[in-house]
């Protein structure tokens, strides 16, 4: 199956803000990881869906109501194949990563999880993937543990785990692709260790899915939640897939409309499987701008953008290396594609706002990962992510600016 | 090559952010504050000691961005005997020209070098950081004060 290596520069062409100066130098978009950009094809879906088909869903017998309701099922199916579900039945829409999260620890945590419970995490998780657990911790009085990361190289340390893996351990919570360090975790092992030990898992996979392939039966997770937004889709739709097992044993999360099948004035019936946990009208263009973002990606090749990306950043880490005075996060080889870095006495929000200056956007902070910034021993880095628009031209500019950023700060 | 950038890091401020001025802290200061900006992760202590209203000594450590950093040595500079009064006028100054670049009669004299701020409407919060702190501390309010 090797197709040809898609023509990155076309595809560049597909994503209309790309074409734009900022402080009169030309764009360079490297913040992809906190949201990717829309290609042409997305935002025309949801102009035609609005100007053609807008109608609420499931409810109506009319045709838009029809038009809408096929479509957004559609995504649903679409979704299912994307990530490789058994059944279109285990695909719930969210509005995120972060509420797809959030949706298990209530739902599933809130029914299952008791004192004494053990929620193993790691510690280069997103506060998305940190916080939910705190608060279901705090409501049922289970207590939250972490496989350690190594230290700048950004490894999950899994000679730990065997200590970790108690018989109190309930829920493994872990991201695929770490969006500070970039580091790509072995999912799909731990996520079998962790079966032979009857505790169930969560996958994070915001910053994979748009990247690489994303299989869940592969991986073997119980839950796996991402956002749409991030994988060239509209903000505001997310994906929770959950094993139909976990489904079933699952109570509502919120209440409303869409999720039930009849209502009493004291007792509802709710509906099966994924529409149960979709209380509400949901995001319906969100879904179809979704289904056209996959589209979009597949037809490029996941595989083929990973590549690219993952070539971006290994040439990046490897020229800063050269750099006098960098600190570098993460592993040196086998990284997704994104960096982060510290130039010394240069601190990391003098360096975005410099950058931008320059036309290149850049994300300096703690990227949600305070305790991870606690551990490293910094505040903040700052992260060039890359995406499959982004050009090696584009990366030596950078390297440029930060070789005039040094001279400017006399660092 | 960065002409648009002297503005906002003018030698005065580059100078500050590496060689901070009474960057130290002070035993036996009567009041102690902390700005902390979580987005960036600047966080600075101020130490003062205050007889009465006026401000006998004044000193900060910490970590921050530039701005941040060489913002509150320029303030441990400005501050140092005057009083509660006068250090809350300044702050509206302050306040006023790093969020609008307005600062006509205001005589801020070597604060003037953070005009060029307004320009940078992420950075303002680095640059005002110290002076929220100061405020607080002069008020007596005894809680870390945040930025966000
Ligand atoms: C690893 C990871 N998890 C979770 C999230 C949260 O995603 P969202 O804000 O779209 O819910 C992000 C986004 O930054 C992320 O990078």
């Amino acid at each position: 199956m090797s197709s040809p290596t898609p023509d990155w520069s076309a595809l560049r062409k597909d994503f209309p803000i790309l074409d734009q100066q900022v402080h009169g130098q030309p764009l360079i978009y490297f913040d992809s990881a906190a949201t990717s950009q829309k290609p042409r094809i997305v935002i025309d879906t949801l102009r035609h869906y609005y100007e053609r088909d807008n109608a609420n869903v499931h409810r109506g017998i009319h045709e838009l109501s029809n038009r809408a309701t096929n479509a957004f099922e559609s995504a649903r199916e679409r979704t299912a194949k994307f990530i490789h579900a058994r059944s279109v039945d285990e695909i719930i829409f969210t509005r995120g990563t972060t509420e797809g999260i959030n949706l298990v620890a209530n739902a599933w945590g809130g029914k299952f999880l008791k004192s004494g419970d053990v929620i193993l995490l790691t510690e280069m998780e997103h506060h998305s993937n940190i916080v939910p657990w705190q608060l279901l911790a705090e409501r049922t009085g289970a207590k939250l543990a972490y496989i350690p990361v190594t230290g700048d190289d950004g490894l999950l340390d899994l000679s730990k785990l065997d200590a970790l893996l108690t018989r109190d351990v309930k829920l493994l919570a872990m991201t695929q692709i770490s969006n500070t360090l970039g580091t790509v975790n072995p999912v799909a092992e731990l996520c079998e260790r962790a079966r032979k030990l009857g505790i169930v898992t969560l996958v994070d996979a915001a910053q994979s899915a748009g990247h690489s392939l994303v299989d869940v039966q592969a991986i073997g997770c119980d839950f796996l939640a991402f956002s749409g937004h991030k994988i060239c889709g509209p903000t505001g739709i997310g994906v929770l897939y959950a094993r139909a097992e976990r489904l079933a044993e699952m109570p509502p999360y919120q209440g409303g409309g869409e999720m039930i099948v009849t209502v009493d004035f004291h007792k509802t019936t709710y509906k099966q499987a994924a529409h149960r946990f979709e209380a509400g009208t949901p995001d319906i263009s969100g879904a179809i701008g979704l289904h056209a973002a996959m589209d979009y990606l597949d037809a490029a090749g996941r595989d083929k953008i990973f590549a690219h990306d993952q070539a971006l950043a290994q040439y990046a880490y490897e020229r800063l290396a050269e750099f006098k005075n960098v600190r570098l996060f993460g592993p040196k080889t086998g990284r997704a594609g994104l960096v982060s870095f510290l130039l010394k006495d240069v601190h990391a929000h003098d360096l975005v706002t410099v950058a931008d200056q320059r036309g290149i956007a850049l994300r300096g902070g703690h990227h949600c990962n305070q305790p991870l910034m606690r551990k490293l021993g910094v505040e903040s880095t700052a992260r060039a992510s890359f995406y499959f628009y982004n050009t090696r031209a584009e990366v030596d500019f950078f390297l440029e600016v930060l070789c005039d950023i040094q001279k400017f700060f006399g660092a | 090559m960065f002409d648009d950038l002297q503005e906002l890091y003018q030698q005065v401020i580059l100078d500050h952010s590496k060689s901070p001025r009474n960057f130290r802290r002070i035993e036996g200061a009567t009041r102690i504050a902390q700005g902390h900006n979580p987005l960036c992760g600047d966080n600075l202590t101020l130490y003062l000691v205050m007889d009465g209203d006026v401000i006998r000594d004044v000193s900060f450590v910490g970590d921050g961005c530039a701005i941040s950093k060489a913002s509150a040595s320029i303030l441990t500079e400005t501050i140092k005997g005057k009083t509660k009064a006068e250090v809350e006028e300044l702050f509206e100054k302050v306040r006023t020209m790093v969020t609008t670049g307005e600062m006509s009669g205001s005589n801020l004299g070597k604060l003037a070098v953070f005009a060029g701020v307004h320009k940078f409407p992420a950075r303002v919060k680095c640059a005002i950081l110290s002076w929220h702190a100061v405020k607080a501390a002069v008020a007596g309010e005894a809680a870390p004060v945040s930025t966000e």
